[in-house]
């Protein structure tokens, strides 16, 4: 085993072998946040669409969530990055992929444009949506029905109930699947690698192709990605025992 | 004028009649409980009266507004009816003081100052004051039932609807909640209330509606109904309830 190959310098980039990690980490953490960010925004209006009285929203809901999970992420990947620019009008792709790129330079050494990261935010952020509404649909449904009723019986709205009563303890009821949800998302951030992003997994690919050094190289990739879920899960037990109801038996975390 | 009048309201599930030609009225001040055996269609009338359960036909109005009618601001019926659920449905994640201001604040537009002081008071009225800031989930389901009394009463109801309130409580709470509801009734509050618990109807009931199958069989006063119940159904009901 030779550790100290990450000190040596990188042929590109300006920086060594570990820089080429950090990069990648950072963009990891990126294509995760920017993803998580839509993905629970989307997923949030999906699921409560798939509850409301409303037939028409229920159906786009349903049509959404089926729409998206039942097609292989990878799929999708190259779905958004190589066939959605062929299938709008042409100005629009040409718009994409020759223009987008150059509206910035993306910072830390990244070695693609703001397409490629910008194709693999919406794919995984819209794909982990889909799976984000069921949690947000299930943590809903699973409220007693009585609820709803007692916040319209008091004469609040219906979306008055939602905000005040329905949603407060959906979300607390689903912060458990929610964070497996994240630690997927950011997991599955590796995926972006076939579309050219250079996140942490492609970078331990480029340093094992050009050290030969695969053990030492994919070793610390994994001990990184574990080192941020493992700090997630902490961060999400914190949030889950802030937010606990007192009294509320169905609520683990309590007292 | 009635406060609750309905006429001829009849419901479907599907092809399942539910409630069949219903017609009954609660004056302003009068106790109303209705009664019946389960899946009577009780509930499901007591909650066609504030529009919780959609109705096909016939016509509910309350206090002069019709229920059912489309362009019927249903909230603003509502916020004037208070209701109590079997199951209390506070809102577990807020105190017992945010439960009894919530509606005040939101539907009434109540300062939060001023909602807080009359919750307050109810609380005090139903004997919890000293649980304002606990949450449902830390009080007995005695307690919780009389915290959901105030909270519908801290809207300033002009009449209150009882679903079932005393069926999900142990029987050493019963009596708890059914004092309460009867220093209401003894105070003039218009109510309806759907309940097995006879001995509430002797007391304050000034009527009773025996359903069955989803039909109003007995509408009658108290006296009349535990007097002399014309239908062999109320008959072989009361019998059941009665002598145990």
């Amino acid at each position: 085993m030779d550790w100290k190959i990450f000190l040596e310098q990188a042929p590109s980039g300006g920086m060594t072998y570990l820089g080429w990690l950090w990069s990648g980490l950072f963009w990891t953490l990126a294509v995760s946040a920017c993803a998580w960010v839509l993905a629970f925004t989307v997923g949030s209006v999906v699921g409560i669409a798939r509850t409301t009285p409303l037939a028409w929203a229920r159906a786009l809901g349903t049509a959404y969530v089926e729409l998206f999970r039942n097609i292989p992420l990878l799929v999708q990947m190259f779905l958004w990055y190589f066939v959605m620019p062929e299938v709008i009008p042409k100005a629009w792709g040409d718009w994409l992929k020759q223009d987008m790129p150059n509206l910035l330079t993306l910072p830390f050494a990244a070695q693609f444009s703001l397409w490629e990261f910008t194709a693999a935010v919406l794919c995984l952020g819209l794909y982990t949506a889909s799976r984000v509404a069921e949690q947000v649909r299930s943590g809903i449904q699973s409220l007693p029905r009585g609820q709803v009723a007692a916040g319209l019986a008091m004469g609040l709205t219906l979306p008055q109930v939602y905000r005040h009563v329905t949603l407060p303890m959906a979300y607390r009821i689903v912060i458990p699947p929610m964070t497996s949800e994240f630690l997927t998302i950011f997991k599955n951030s590796s995926t972006a690698l076939t579309i050219g992003v250079l996140e942490l997994t492609a970078q331990s690919r480029q340093i094992s192709e050009y050290t030969f050094k695969t053990f030492e190289a994919f070793t610390a990739a994994t001990l990184i990605y574990i080192v941020i879920t493992m700090t997630v899960i902490l961060l999400m037990r914190t949030l889950e025992r802030r937010v606990a109801v007192p009294g509320y038996i169905a609520q683990g975390g309590g007292h | 004028m009635a406060m609750i009048e309905i006429r001829n309201v009849s419901k479907w599930y599907g092809a399942f009649q539910v409630l069949k030609d219903c017609t009954s009225r609660v004056e302003k001040g009068e106790v109303v409980v209705v009664c019946g055996p389960s899946g009577s269609g009780k509930s499901t009338l007591i909650k066609t009266v504030n529009g919780l359960e959609p109705f096909q036909q016939g016509e509910i109005v309350v206090n002069g507004t019709s229920v059912g009618a489309a362009k019927t601001n249903l909230p603003k019926v509502r916020a004037q009816i208070g209701m109590v659920f079997q199951n209390f449905e506070l809102f577990p994640h807020m105190s017992i003081t945010d439960n009894l201001t919530l509606a005040q604040v939101k539907v009434l537009g109540r300062t939060r100052e001023a909602a807080v002081e009359k919750g307050h008071k109810l609380l005090e009225r139903v004997g919890l004051l000293n649980q304002k800031d606990k949450y449902p989930g830390q009080l007995s389901g005695g307690q919780q039932q009389r915290v959901a009394i105030a909270r519908a009463l801290s809207m300033d109801p002009i009449a209150m609807l009882f679903d079932e309130p005393t069926s999900a409580l142990d029987p050493e709470m019963i009596n708890e909640v059914l004092d309460v509801m009867v220093e209401l009734a003894r105070e003039g509050m218009t109510m309806m209330v759907v309940t097995h618990e006879m001995g509430f109807a002797r007391k304050v009931a000034h009527r009773v509606v025996f359903m069955d199958h989803g039909q109003i069989v007995e509408d009658c006063t108290k006296d009349e109904f535990f007097g002399t119940p014309r239908s062999e159904r109320a008959q072989a009901f009361l019998s059941k309830i009665l002598h145990h």
